[in-house]
């Protein structure tokens, strides 16, 4: 296999190697050449800015953003300052930083976000260098300024500026500097001459790399590892020297023979690779040192930029990208000429297997002999994520599929995990999409992010297939990506609201988990106020409509929504956002309409606001609830001036509503209340508040014959009424004589059984008897039963010859005290019967 | 004649568990606030509460003094207060007025209030009003349903009834579907639901949402069918005297969450003794079913048996006397307190009942009920009235009245109450507004007037809103059909035919065979039916809004005729009485499944007529 290893170089223990990833598709005159360029990692996109340094106002520079292959994304006129440096956010968005610490930030298609300024004291003494950094906080921006100072901000996205100490004895511009992320802060590592400074938020602090020579020439370039583990310095001399970044361990020392100052260093190494390595770049030169003498060199044709990668570093020229790493381990086993390790031997034994060669067994054996099959598997299956050309990827693949035949319980997670990656990996790593992922740098980076990149490139269908792809549960995956593309389809100007609302409609359909009612918020946003209520349509949760409507001022639908819902608190939520928000007239209109929402604020108002009870009444024109409302306030009422003024209204209330019967009966207590009064001041008897019946009861108990018989006239109480009442009065007085005399003055209406039941109540059986005689025959027997008189009782039953009232006195005789009197009974009994 | 379960009834779920969830949650929430506090407590939920966690609990966890919610000037030295409450905005303005009082005497506190079942947004509101929402911390204890006993649970909530029914209030709709969500989630889904009203259907469509939101448990259904009420379908049987023993005794003494408190002419002694009431008092178990004219033949029986099992001990040796006195003895003597406790209610209950007034009520609530002299039925109410007998009962009669004549005329509407007025003051101008509006009591109205009204007003407005006014116009206007739908569901048995109470033969047991409690009627019907099919002129009568749906669940294997495929949840919302539930579990016994009731609250006509006066502050 001998092309595979064709573009590799050894350097000490090592190999490198140097992969072109695309054939750049701008066309760009001059190269990189004059030009600003910045390009985001993980195979973002790339941003220029030509002729940056022509200042004449008539010739504006151009911006062009580009994907990694060099298709154009956008490209405008730059109209705002001189610009000092662009970069890259952790989001794809393009940071422009401009002389006076303005920075403006634009999104991948060019259109402008936001911007901010990094304080007064940067855009007095103007920006002289600048560097944009990522750190797990976020992307942040680190200021020279012309003064001399360092300006920090750690999150863009939460901007806390710092202004770094001053570092002492400081002539000109510093040789050299960068940011470090250590023990969770932010430090800026500032070269001056043969000085070393590492500024952090309090103190200034003068530092020697150990095994750094003190008479060592100057410093001309600092270069910190990608995971700010590392660190390499250049010193004029050509030395570079590379150590941790926390200065406690050197790695090694390199003499490049170079002593000009280079354009741009790199650190080039992997997690878990074999040995430190960075890369200096010159004009036309490229140099890769390790820890050995010997160094690798390249010849650059053209004006390139380096992009340092978590695992390699990519080189971006006027018409190539390409990829420089370090070979991976798996790789260099299996590819490394004469290599019999495992998967090397597998390898071998699928290609003879291939051509029905039976040195394929001998292979097989010998891997297994040694029992490393399985290692041999794993081998093939990592490399091949390692490897680029999906000939090789496949050719890879083959062969650990045919090894893992020969195992028995090999468990197959890996293999498959790795052939989906890889499949996911070449899509986007394809010219049109342009993101060159390595397999290492896509497991750092998550397929979340991918997908997030992908939706933000606006590459919809790519990012579902890749969902689909590989099963991401569909409110991660497929319904985000949906709820995007609606988000940025509900922005497009040129199409209607039918068109747009429809077609979202058809696409969102079967999709778990959308909310419309955030699409519909963006489609507000952007000034479609109908595309919003159309979308808000497709919201099954009414709940979640409202309070879009209620920004947009839809405050009817926003109620009957709310209503719709079931969720009182929502109701309420609109019913008091509408009272603030409508006049007084035009709230209680809506309310009318809306009886769920009335009556939940008639509620509140019964205890919050009473005054406003009333005149809800008012507006409706309800005037039975207002009569009922003036009832209800005059209780509250201790003064019986003001009581009998609220009873007033209520009569007046009720004869608009027609209600003759409550008017009336309010106009009669008006009128009890003032008799009541009357008696209260005449006889000193507390009679106010009491019903009629009471007060007559009252009176009577205390003599006020007159006044109770005066009640009864004008009240018109039913005769029977009163006759209970009174009877019932007398005996609780045991005013015996006035009884007797309330008998005899009229023939009873209620009969006289009553009065004999209320005396036996008094335990007087003596009056009770007096009005026996008088009981109406039917109810005779009852009455003798009720005063004892069992004689009696049998004498009136046997006369009335009815048989359930002679079974009635039976019941009450003894058989032994009465023994005569049962056999009558029981004879009468016995003749009623037979009737 | 005891009734004794059928070996073959399914097992009830265990709904202790609801218990302990409610226990856990409430000492998680009184932690939040770690220190000693003082404890508000509303009147209401003193005694739902002591069912959950006792006063050593309580003060287990930090809780100094105890103090029932009064709305009055407090005195407390304790630097942090915490309130539990119901969501009503007049306690939450007093708690508003307690601190910012303290604010005015510069007293710095903690407030917290813990708001159960849930907090509403109109309390906040209040809050923010009264510019004490930064001072207090709220949360939300979610004690939706305390079960009273293995087969009724119940959400304590006797407001719901007024607030729905009455003020339009549908704020506890989502309470409902929240108590139904937490069923579901500690015991299984439910696969089929029915039911029937307004409230109901929004009940169903709440726990809908709740259910779709949430995570999709499939579990072993523990309720196979869930049957949804309000209580305004059915107005007749709550407004009924009731007979059984359990119902009788909520009408006398008042049972209250599950116990009841009896008073010296109960104990024959001179303090008060409080029981609880419920399946673990052996005694109470084998009566509160039974018609109140058994109960007395059936107690002393138990007397007896009580007294041979004690006179085992004569004639025993030594050895035996001491494992009886070890196993039995202890059992025994419960046994005889509980009982002599029941003798003597019965008692009481019996002195009050056997008086010619209580015969008469119940005579004349028959014939109400069978429409039978119904003109000798309103001199007997009238002169009720003017008795000043019972101001509850009165209008208990009125009502039984206008419902099953289907109003009443004019000239009698206006007597009655005039009659009634004049016995209980002006007051009750608001209580008649608020029965007429509710349907309980009203004037007759030709059919013709109304019909006349919609169709004018349906061509004044387009049909939509035309739709909605005749629902507004039918619910003015609620025609209760009592008399036609007892005929359609043979409600009333034939009057003559002799009824042996000791051997129930229908529901109708319940009210002395005299009536078909409405609701546990159609309750029988629909299950029969498996849906509302061939009872449309019935629904169409109790004015629509009914339902059928297949629940959450639509597993087939739950189809297999496990034992809770013979569960049945019955929910009342509005409440429901001790009858009904007496009823439900004798058509249970006789279909072989198993009721279990949960209701807004536990409810008779003394609490549901209560709720509609507007008793003066």
């Amino acid at each position: 296999m001998a092309f595979v290893t064709a573009n590799w170089n050894p350097l000490g223990e090592a190999f490198y190697r140097k992969i072109e990833l695309y054939e750049m598709g701008w066309n760009l005159k001059d190269g990189l050449r004059d030009c600003l360029v910045a390009a985001a990692p993980y195979g973002g996109p790339i941003a220029l800015l030509k002729e940056r340094n022509r200042r004449s106002p008539s010739a504006r520079p151009q911006l062009e953003i580009y994907s990694s292959s060099g298709l154009p994304l956008a490209s405008f006129p730059w109209k705002s300052g001189v610009v000092k440096q662009l970069g890259w956010t952790v989001s794809d968005d393009l940071l422009c930083v401009q002389e006076d610490g303005t920075v403006l930030v634009y999104d991948l298609f060019g259109g402008f976000k936001r911007h901010f300024s990094m304080g007064n004291e940067v855009s007095q003494s103007q920006v002289l260098e600048t560097k944009i950094f990522h750190s797990p906080y976020g992307t942040g921006v680190a200021i020279l300024t012309g003064t001399l100072r360092f300006t920090l901000a750690t999150n863009i996205d939460d901007i806390k500026l710092r202004r770094l100490p001053e570092i002492p004895g400081l002539q000109g511009a510093p040789s050299s500097w960068a940011v470090l992320t250590q023990d969770r802060q932010c430090k800026v590592l500032v070269a001056s001459e043969s000085h070393l400074f590492i500024l952090d938020n309090t103190a200034c602090t003068p530092v020697t790399p150990p095994g750094f020579s003190p008479e060592a020439p100057s410093i001309v370039h600092i270069c910190v590892s990608f995971s700010y583990k590392y660190l390499a310095l250049l010193t004029d001399s050509g030395h570079v020297w590379m150590g941790t970044s926390n200065l406690k361990e050197k790695l090694s020392e390199v003499d490049t023979k170079i002593k000009t100052p280079p354009k741009q260093m790199a650190w080039c190494r992997r997690p878990k690779s074999q040995q430190p390595s960075a890369v200096v770049m010159w004009d036309g030169l490229l140099l890769v040192v390790g820890e050995c003498k010997e160094t690798i060199k390249y010849h650059l044709d053209d004006e390139s930029i380096l992009v340092p990668e978590l695992d390699s570093v990519r080189i971006i020229s006027g018409t190539h990208h390409e990829l420089l790493q370090e070979v991976p381990g798996a790789c260099e086993e299996i590819f490394k000429i004469a290599s019999m390790a495992p998967g090397a031997l597998l390898l071998e034994a699928h290609k003879e297997y291939e051509k029905e060669s039976q040195k394929a067994d001998e292979y097989l054996r010998e891997i297994k002999e040694q029992s490393l099959l399985s290692e041999a598997v794993r081998q093939c299956v990592e490399a091949a994520g390692h490897e680029h050309e999906p000939e090789t990827q496949k050719t890879l693949l083959r062969a650990a599929s045919f090894g893992k035949c020969f195992l028995s319980n090999f468990p197959p997670e890996q293999f498959v995990s790795m052939c989906r990656d890889l499949r996911v990996l070449n899509a986007v790593r394809d010219y049109t999409v342009g993101i060159p992922l390595t397999h290492t740098q896509f497991k750092q980076m998550t397929v979340q992010v991918l997908i997030d990149r992908l939706v933000y490139r606006k590459l919809y269908p790519l990012a579902i297939e890749v969902c689909r792809y590989l099963k991401t549960p569909e409110y991660q995956g497929v319904s985000r990506v949906l709820k995007h593309w609606a988000c940025y389809k509900v922005q497009q100007k040129e199409e209607s609201d039918e068109v747009i609302a429809k077609s979202v409609s058809v696409k969102l359909a079967d999709a778990a988990g959308i909310s419309y009612s955030e699409i519909a918020t963006k489609a507000y946003e952007s000034g479609r106020t109908e595309l919003a209520i159309k979308l808000l349509e497709f919201e099954p949760r009414s709940g979640e409509q409202v309070p879009l409507l209620l920004k947009m001022k839809k405050s009817p639908l926003a109620l009957s929504k709310a209503i719709e819902s079931g969720d009182t608190d929502l109701v309420y939520t609109v019913v008091m956002y509408l009272k603030n928000e409508l006049n007084r007239g035009d709230f209680f209109m809506m309310l009318r309409n809306q009886p769920v929402a009335l009556s939940l604020y008639r509620q509140f108002c019964k205890h919050q606001e009473q005054e406003t009870l009333k005149d809800l009444f008012n507006q409706d024109d309800d005037h039975e609830e207002l009569g009922n409302f003036y009832v209800k306030a005059s209780y509250k009422e201790q003064r019986l001036e003001a009581r009998i003024a609220l009873l007033q209204s209520a009569v007046d209330e009720y004869y608009k509503a027609k209600n003759e019967f409550s008017a009336k009966a309010t106009e009669d207590e008006m009128r009890l209340l003032r008799f009541q009064r009357k008696l209260e001041e005449e006889k000193g008897e507390p009679l106010v508040g009491f019903s009629l019946h009471d007060t007559m009861t009252m009176l009577l108990s205390v003599g006020l014959h007159k006044q109770a018989e005066q009640l009864y006239k004008d009240f018109k109480v039913p005769d029977k009424r009163f006759w209970w009442l009174k009877l019932k009065a007398l005996a609780e007085k045991e005013d015996w004589e006035e009884l007797e005399k309330f008998a005899k003055s009229k023939k009873s209406p209620i009969g006289y059984l009553p009065f004999v039941e209320v005396c036996i109540k008094h335990h007087n059986k003596y009056e009770a008897k007096k009005y026996v005689s008088k009981v109406t025959p039917e109810q005779k027997v009852k009455a003798h039963l009720a005063v004892g008189d069992v004689e009696g009782a049998a004498e009136a039953a046997i006369e009335r010859r009815n048989e359930s009232e002679i079974s009635t006195v039976l019941s009450r005789c003894s058989a032994t005290t009465d023994h005569i009197l049962v056999e009558r009974l029981n004879r009468a009994k016995a003749t009623a019967a037979k009737k | 004649m005891a009734q004794t379960e059928r070996r073959d009834a399914p097992e009830l779920p265990d709904f202790s568990l609801l218990k302990r969830l409610a226990r856990d949650q409430l000492i998680f929430l009184l932690e939040q606030l770690p220190g000693k506090k003082d404890l508000f407590i509303d009147a209401d939920l003193m005694s739902p509460l002591d069912r959950i966690a006792n006063v050593t609990i309580l003060k287990q966890h930090e809780v100094d003094k105890l103090y029932k919610v009064e709305l009055k000037q407090i005195v407390s030295n304790s630097d942090q207060l915490c309130f539990l409450i119901r969501p009503r905005i007049q306690t939450v303005k007093w708690i508003s007025e307690l601190v910012n009082s303290d604010k005015a005497a510069g007293r710095f506190r903690r407030y917290k209030i813990i708001f159960t079942p849930q907090k509403f947004y109109a309390c906040e509101t209040v809050l923010e009003e009264q510019g004490v929402y930064g001072d207090v911390t709220t949360d939300e204890w979610n004690f939706y349903i305390l079960p009273l006993d293995d087969d009724i649970l119940s959400l304590e909530l006797p407001e719901f009834f007024r607030d729905n029914f009455l003020e339009g209030d549908q704020r506890w709709v989502t309470t409902g579907g929240s108590a139904l969500h937490l069923l579901q989630s500690v015991y299984g889904s439910f696969s089929k639901f029915y039911g029937i009203g307004r409230c109901a259907k929004m009940v169903y469509e709440s726990w809908r949402e709740l259910m779709e939101e949430g995570e999709q448990r499939t579990k072993q259904p523990e309720f196979a069918k869930v049957f949804l009420i309000d209580r305004d379908v059915d107005f007749v049987t709550p407004l009924c005297s009731q007979v059984v023993y359990e119902g009788l005794v909520d009408d006398i003494f008042r049972i209250k969450c599950g116990s009841v408190e009896f008073g010296p002419d109960v104990t024959s002694s001179d303090k008060s003794i409080k029981v609880m009431l419920n399946s673990q008092d052996k005694v109470f178990n084998e009566i509160r079913n039974e018609h109140f004219s058994n109960v007395f033949g059936f107690l002393s029986q138990k007397a007896k048996n009580l007294q041979t099992a004690y006179d085992k001990r004569r004639g025993m040796d030594i050895q035996q006397m001491k494992a009886f006195v070890a196993d039995e003895l202890k059992g025994l003597k419960q046994e005889h307190r509980l009982l002599s406790l029941h003798i003597g209610a019965s008692e009481s209950m019996m002195k009050k009942k056997t008086k010619q007034d209580f015969q008469e009520l119940l005579k004349t609530e028959h014939s109400l009920l069978e429409g039978f002299e119904v003109r000798e039925c309103i001199t007997c109410i009238e002169e009720h009235i003017n008795r000043q007998v019972s101001m509850i009962d009165s209008l208990r009669l009125l009502c039984l009245l206008s419902i099953t004549e289907n109003g009443l005329l004019s000239k009698d509407y206006r007597s009655l109450k005039a009659q009634y007025l004049q016995s209980y003051g002006i007051q009750h101008l608001l209580t008649f507004a608020n029965l007429k509006q509710l349907g309980l009591l009203q004037e007759q109205q030709t059919g013709e007037t109304l019909t006349v009204m919609e169709s004018k007003v349906g061509k004044l407005v387009n049909d939509k809103t035309a739709g909605k006014l005749t629902d507004a116009f039918s619910s003015l206007a609620k025609k209760s059909n009592f008399r036609a739908l007892s005929k359609k569901l043979a409600l009333v048995p034939k009057s003559g035919e002799e009824y042996d109470l000791r051997v129930p033969r229908d529901m109708a047991y319940v009210f002395s065979g005299a009536y078909i409690p409405l609701s546990c009627k159609l309750i029988e019907q629909v299950l029969e039916r498996d849906g509302w099919t061939g009872l449309e002129e019935v629904t169409r009568m109790l004015n629509g809004q009914e339902f059928a749906v297949t629940g959450g669940s639509s597993s087939s294997e739950a189809r297999n005729k496990t034992d809770a495929q013979r569960i049945v949840l019955v929910m009342f919302l509005g409440g429901c009485t001790f009858s009904e539930i007496s009823a439900l579990r004798f058509l249970g016994k006789e279909r072989g499944c198993r009721f279990i009731v949960i209701t807004t609250a536990i409810t008779n006509s003394a609490r549901l007529l209560e709720a509609l006066l507007d008793s003066h502050p």
